[in-house]
């Protein structure tokens, strides 16, 4: 009975609640492993908007596409991660701050 | 075939020129090039049918057909002698460079070529785009002679000739997409055929400053007013002469000027022609006050370059007079003055540079009593000079004649005033030949022997033909103006409802709409 | 045949110029000499043999094109000659006279560095000069304008080492230049008007009715071609040049600053006679300006010590007398005297060649004295210029210059008051002549410390022949009344050659008055010759006591009236601080900053948006979000639609 009463709108709010919070964490935090988790929310969020979506519609397009988001963001945790770690080795801290220094 | 043989066989060349090594072979096979170029010019010139208006040796290759961009590429009276002086200088320059360049020969030559090319592009383009690339891309060989070859303060001088040049272009370049987009309202299909932009019938609302037509005009003038260059965008020439290498500011001086003085010819007047016509007053006195300015602040010069830099500001604005005066005299005055200009002020800058490369000073108090020291060096000044200063039997004078007269058919005032600037012409001129050649000697002639000053071989053979072109064109004027004669009596007389069709295809710019068209004689 | 004539005239000059010039460090004068020479004289030989054509021609007229010069629409400039009475005697006066002055070089220059330079230059003159007066329209005359006046700058500044020669040089080119800015102006005005330049279709298509005023298209255009006549003929206010130009060597003033060139303005006028009669304003300039310049120029000539400089100022006064005949309408009288003016002149600038020679190139008149007895082919050869300057009759200047002031006084278009101003130049010519005479000649020997000896041939023959012809000229056109009381009533053959085109005015004066007049000038010039003989030879005191009287006066004019200095104060030195404000304030601070202020803004902005790039990963995000939140804003609202 319950899941009847779960439709497109639930699943896409929830979608923008999670996308929110890693938003928000993208925004605010300064530690970049957490900013890491931060967008592996949002790219969840999405994730999950695409399944909804494609569920909804009764289309096997959003599964696929959920398949490459999350390759992306396999790939995307790796490269921030190694950053991470390159930023951590060089000044012991890992404040997103320090990447001002790129700047100029 | 032709045309653009004469366009791309500099570029081609320069890809060759990649694969030699020493820097001898590089002089001595771009030389070679330079002069089988300009017999290849001579070989147009001979197939020139001097008779026509209209326009010769046409090639049209489709290129961006949704925009009505082609490769339009043709020759008529107004161009075919901008070319011949373009072809005409690069031999002198390569020779007169031969020693004054010890780095990077290669990529120099690379840049005499890459000029050649985009130089004599923009004369023979008659796709508005077409021109304006090649307009454009000039400025980068000129950019790097000008920076990697320059004197001490080269990359303000670059950047400052770069940009001036730019910024000009830019509002060119907006003018040049209106037009495109009015040719569809015209025709039914885009076209940046400049022929087609001919028989566009712009609003122009006499009086205002914000009709269509009006605003495009200035544009196109500001882009052309800063290259020429007219008072007051005039402040980015003398610094890039100064910096500028010999062969740079002879190339600069010689040709790249006269890009702006035929965009005026070219696209301007024929273009918008009501605009032209009300607003000529403000171009023939800005014209006459670069004469007078320009002569003035080269009088009190104290460096022979600047000068000569500013002696160019004056002459130009005769040019601009001319054109502005609008009728035939004038404009075939300007079209001579373009050419005379290019070789007198062109000796000019080698003859200064021949004395730079020895003394390495070009202070004018330094010298003095040069012609006991430099006797034939001397009398080269001093023909140039006289052609410089327009007395007549040399070229500047048919010019400066012509001009005049033109100028006081169109405003009496304005010729009024113009002719101040023969006076103060010979002053500053003479001035400078007073105070370097004659009196007694300066401290850097003093010092050195009449060998240190003698001329090469090479040297001679710089300015031996240009000083023959000074006799020639100033005794036998006709055998050049009878090439350019037709076109320029069709712009002035015909200004308004300007029209020029391709040889052999009575209505031009219908057929100019199909752009399937490949190649058309 | 003319044709060939004409080309050997005009090229062979063209043709010792070339070969000189190319052996230009040569200095072996014997060589380039006779090629200067010989140049010259083949010239004068086909200036002859032209003359004696168009003395058979029909219409007295040959006319000869060999090339189309500037060809555009209604612009017709042909490299095309006119050979006429006028240009007949005027080229028979360049080449004659050139020719004599080309000899007497060979003897003068002998020690210089650069004869083969020298003869080149004068060669080279003689071309344009003859351009100049055989030129068939406006523009061509302009050409042998210039031309000449080139020369005349290269000749000036000739020992160019020494720095006021150069600017001698330099200044007469500048001044020249300012009157062939009207010289233009006023060729256009024509052009416009009439719609050609050629002198026979001008001169031809004036209207009947002289223009009343000032604005009239002939009145102005002949005033712009006087002002160019001012430049190169040395008249108020362009006439500073010519005293300068005596720096260089002594033939060249001979032969361009007074038989030739300097004489190029009055040709001018004379030539188009027709267009001048038509401006009869502009007619009354070219007088009052002409006999101003006489007597201004006279004064000055009593004042000076260089022998040359005297002799300058006395070319400028002679030229303004024939300023003041062609602007009374006596063209044929202004012509006459400028030929007799170019024998005589020449004669006396070459006598006092002659002299510097001997001295060593010592010009100071105190510094000479009784070369008499050393110099008498020098001595009588003078002696008759002076007689021909100074009107005494039979000589040459007698006939020109009462022709002169008879029509000043009698023609329609003179008045009493420009009488009066050729008479006070004439009493004032008479004194600083005697007075050149008196300290030159006949005074005592001043300087018996080195041999002063007689020129050699090439230097006396030349002033045989142009005594001789000082002395004889004036008969070519003797003035009717003269002619009235000779026997066989010998005719004014000049007059009558010169009729055949230039306009000839109809005076109907009372011979007793022309009578009256003659004698009353021959008195005056008389009297004031002896005055100045008296003065300095008998040394009374009359000359220092009014010097004294007068002595402001005197300093002014003795300073040459300050002109030189009032235009290096009003105009050189003015016009050259403002292009110094012009260059540093306008140029550099002003126009060039406006260019760097634009630049300097286009920076500014970019700092402005650089803010925007603080290297904050998180503002950047935020940045993104925000962008990508009003997209979506902006699709959903649907206001894109």
């Amino acid at each position: 009975m319950i899941a009847s009463t779960i439709t497109l709108h639930h699943c896409l709010f929830l979608s923008i609640l999670i996308f929110s919070i890693g938003a928000f964490g993208v925004l605010v935090r300064k530690n970049i492993i957490v900013i890491l988790m931060g967008i592996e929310l949002m790219l969840n969020a999405v994730n999950l908007s695409f399944v909804s979506f494609g569920y909804f519609n009764s289309s096997l397009d959003g599964q696929l596409m959920s398949f490459f988001v999350m390759t992306v963001a396999a790939a995307e945790a790796g490269v921030g991660l190694a950053l991470a770690v390159t930023v951590f080795k060089k000044f012991k801290k890992i404040d997103i701050k320090l990447f001002e220094t790129l700047r100029d | 075939m032709t045309l653009s043989a004469i366009i791309f066989t500099p570029l081609i060349f320069g890809a060759l020129l990649c694969f030699l090594k020493s820097d001898k072979s590089i002089k001595v096979s771009t030389f070679i090039f330079s002069i089988v170029h300009f017999l290849l010019c001579l070989f147009m010139l001979s197939n020139f049918d001097k008779t026509t208006i209209d326009i010769q040796m046409a090639e049209k290759i489709s290129w961006l057909p949704s925009m009505g961009i082609s490769y339009f590429v043709g020759i008529d009276g107004l161009s075919v002698w901008l070319v011949m002086l373009t072809s005409f200088m690069l031999p002198l320059v390569v020779l007169g460079s031969w020693n004054s360049i010890t780095k990077k020969t290669k990529v120099f030559h690379l840049c005499l070529l890459g000029l050649q090319t985009t130089m004599i592009g923009t004369f023979l383009a008659l796709d508005a785009i077409l021109f304006y690339t090649f307009f454009e891309l000039s400025l980068i060989p000129m950019y790097f002679l000008i920076g990697i070859w320059g004197g001490k303060n080269k990359l303000y001088a670059a950047m400052k000739f770069f940009i001036y040049t730019m910024a000009g272009s830019v509002f060119m370049l907006l003018g040049i997409i209106a037009l495109i987009f009015m040719t569809k309202s015209n025709g039914g299909v885009m076209s940046a055929s400049i022929l087609d932009f001919y028989a566009l019938d712009i609003p122009f609302v006499a009086g205002s400053y914000f009709s269509t037509q009006t605003l495009l005009f200035f544009g196109f003038c500001l882009a052309f007013a800063i290259k020429v260059p007219l008072f007051p965008l005039h402040t980015w020439l003398p610094d890039a002469h100064v910096q500028a290498p010999t062969s740079g500011s002879v190339i600069l001086a010689g040709v790249m000027l006269k890009m702006g003085t035929y965009g005026f010819l070219r696209l301007v007047l024929p273009v918008f022609p009501e605009a032209a016509e009300y607003w000529s007053w403000l171009f023939l006195y800005l014209g006459v006050m670069g004469i007078i300015y320009g002569a003035l602040v080269a009088m009190v010069q104290t460096d022979i370059k600047k000068l000569v830099a500013y002696s160019s500001v004056s002459h130009m604005g005769y040019v601009v007079i001319g054109i502005f005066s609008l009728n035939t005299f004038g404009l075939t005055g300007s079209l001579y003055q373009m050419l005379c200009h290019g070789i007198s002020t062109g000796a000019l800058f080698f003859l200064v540079g021949m004395l730079y490369d020895r003394t390495h000073s070009r202070e004018i108090t330094k010298y003095g009593g040069l012609a006991v020291k430099a006797p034939i060096y001397a009398i080269a000044f001093v023909i140039v000079t006289m052609s410089s200063i327009a007395v007549p039997m040399t070229n500047g004078f048919v010019g400066e004649f012509l001009i005049l007269l033109g100028t006081f058919g169109a405003s009496k005032v304005a010729a009024g005033f113009a002719v101040l600037g023969v006076i103060l012409g010979a002053a500053y001129m003479l001035w400078l030949v007073k105070r370097v050649f004659f009196g007694p000697e300066g401290e850097l002639v003093a010092s050195k022997d009449e060998a240190f000053f003698k001329l090469t071989i090479k040297e001679k053979l710089v300015l031996a033909p240009l000083i023959v072109m000074i006799f020639w064109m100033g005794i036998f004027p006709n055998h050049f103006i009878s090439y350019s004669e037709a076109s320029l009596n069709h712009l002035s007389k015909n200004m308004s409802n300007y029209e020029l069709n391709i040889v052999g295809q009575a209505n031009g710019p219908e057929v100019n709409s199909n752009n399937s068209q490949g190649e058309s004689k | 045949m003319e044709k060939t004539l004409l080309s050997i005239l005009l090229l062979t000059p063209v043709i010792g110029f070339l070969i000189n010039g190319i052996r230009f460090r040569s200095k072996n004068i014997k060589v380039a000499g006779s090629i200067g020479t010989g140049a010259a004289l083949i010239s004068f030989i086909c200036s002859v043999a032209l003359f004696f054509k168009v003395k058979a021609a029909p219409d007295h007229m040959v006319l000869v094109k060999f090339f189309d010069w500037i060809n555009i629409g209604s612009l017709n400039i042909a490299a095309e000659f006119l050979v006429d009475p006028i240009s007949s005697i005027m080229i028979l006066i360049i080449t004659g006279v050139g020719t004599l002055i080309h000899l007497f070089s060979i003897g003068y220059m002998d020690h210089d560095e650069r004869p083969a330079k020298y003869f080149s230059y004068l060669n080279f003159f003689l071309f344009n000069m003859l351009v100049l007066v055989l030129a068939s329209s406006l523009p061509l005359m302009f050409v042998g304008w210039e031309g000449v006046g080139l020369c005349s700058y290269l000749l000036i500044g000739f020992w160019f080492t020494d720095k006021e020669k150069a600017a001698a040089g330099m200044k007469a080119f500048i001044t020249n230049r300012i009157g062939d800015a009207g010289f233009l102006l006023g060729m256009f005005m024509l052009f416009y008007t009439f719609g050609t330049l050629s002198f026979g279709e001008l001169n031809e298509m004036m209207p009947a009715i002289p223009e009343i005023g000032w604005a009239g298209p002939v009145t102005l255009a002949c005033l712009f071609l006087f002002i160019g006549a001012t430049g190169k003929s040395a008249q108020i206010p362009l006439y500073v040049w010519l005293p300068d130009a005596m720096a260089g060597p002594t033939p060249v003033s001979a032969l361009i600053h007074a038989a030739t060139m300097v004489t190029a303005g009055i040709y001018m006028i004379v030539r188009m006679s027709p267009v001048f009669m038509v401006a009869p304003n502009v007619m009354m300039v070219i007088a009052t300006i002409g006999g101003l310049t006489a007597v201004l120029a006279a004064a000055v000539g009593l004042t000076q010590w260089d022998i040359k400089k005297v002799l300058a100022y006395s070319t400028v006064s002679q030229l303004g007398y024939m300023f003041l005949a062609v602007g009374t309408g006596a063209f044929i009288p202004g012509f006459f005297h400028l030929m007799t003016h170019a024998f005589f002149k020449a004669l006396m600038f070459l006598g006092a060649g002659s002299i510097i020679h001997a001295m060593h190139h010592e010009q100071d008149m105190r510094k000479m004295g009784g070369l008499k007895k050393k110099m008498p082919i020098t001595y009588w050869t003078f002696m008759f210029g002076w007689l021909a300057i100074i009107g005494m009759p039979p000589f040459a200047g007698f006939f020109s210059k009462d022709e002169i002031l008879w029509l000043a006084w009698a023609s329609p278009l003179g008045s009493k008051w420009l009488w009066a101003l050729g008479m006070i130049g004439a009493a004032m010519t008479a004194f600083y002549m005697t007075r050149l005479m008196c300290l030159v000649f006949w005074g005592e020997e001043t300087r018996s410390d080195h041999k002063v000896k007689e020129s050699g041939l090439t230097m006396t023959f030349p002033l045989m022949v142009l005594g001789f012809l000082s002395a004889t000229a004036g008969f070519l056109g003797i003035p009717h009344v003269i002619s009235a009381v000779l026997p066989g009533h010998p005719p004014n053959i000049l007059g009558d050659w010169l009729g055949h085109t230039v306009v000839h005015l109809d005076i109907h004066g009372s011979a007793i008055t022309e009578w009256l007049l003659m004698g009353w000038s021959v008195t005056v010039a008389g009297a004031s010759a002896l005055l100045a003989y008296y003065c300095y030879i008998k040394k009374i005191t009359f000359v220092d006591k009014f010097t004294e009287q007068f002595k402001p006066l005197h300093q002014l004019v003795e300073k040459k009236y300050l002109v030189d200095e009032l235009y290096q104060a009003k105009i050189i030195t003015p016009l050259i601080g403002v292009s110094k404000i012009l260059w540093s304030d306008i140029d550099v601070s002003f126009v060039d900053k406006c260019t760097h202020l634009l630049s300097r803004f286009a920076v500014s902005c970019g700092k402005g948006f650089r803010s925007f790039q603080n290297g904050n990963m998180q503002t950047y995000a935020f940045y993104m979000l925000l962008g990508s939140a009003v997209t979506l804003f902006y699709i959903m609202t649907g206001m894109g639609k």
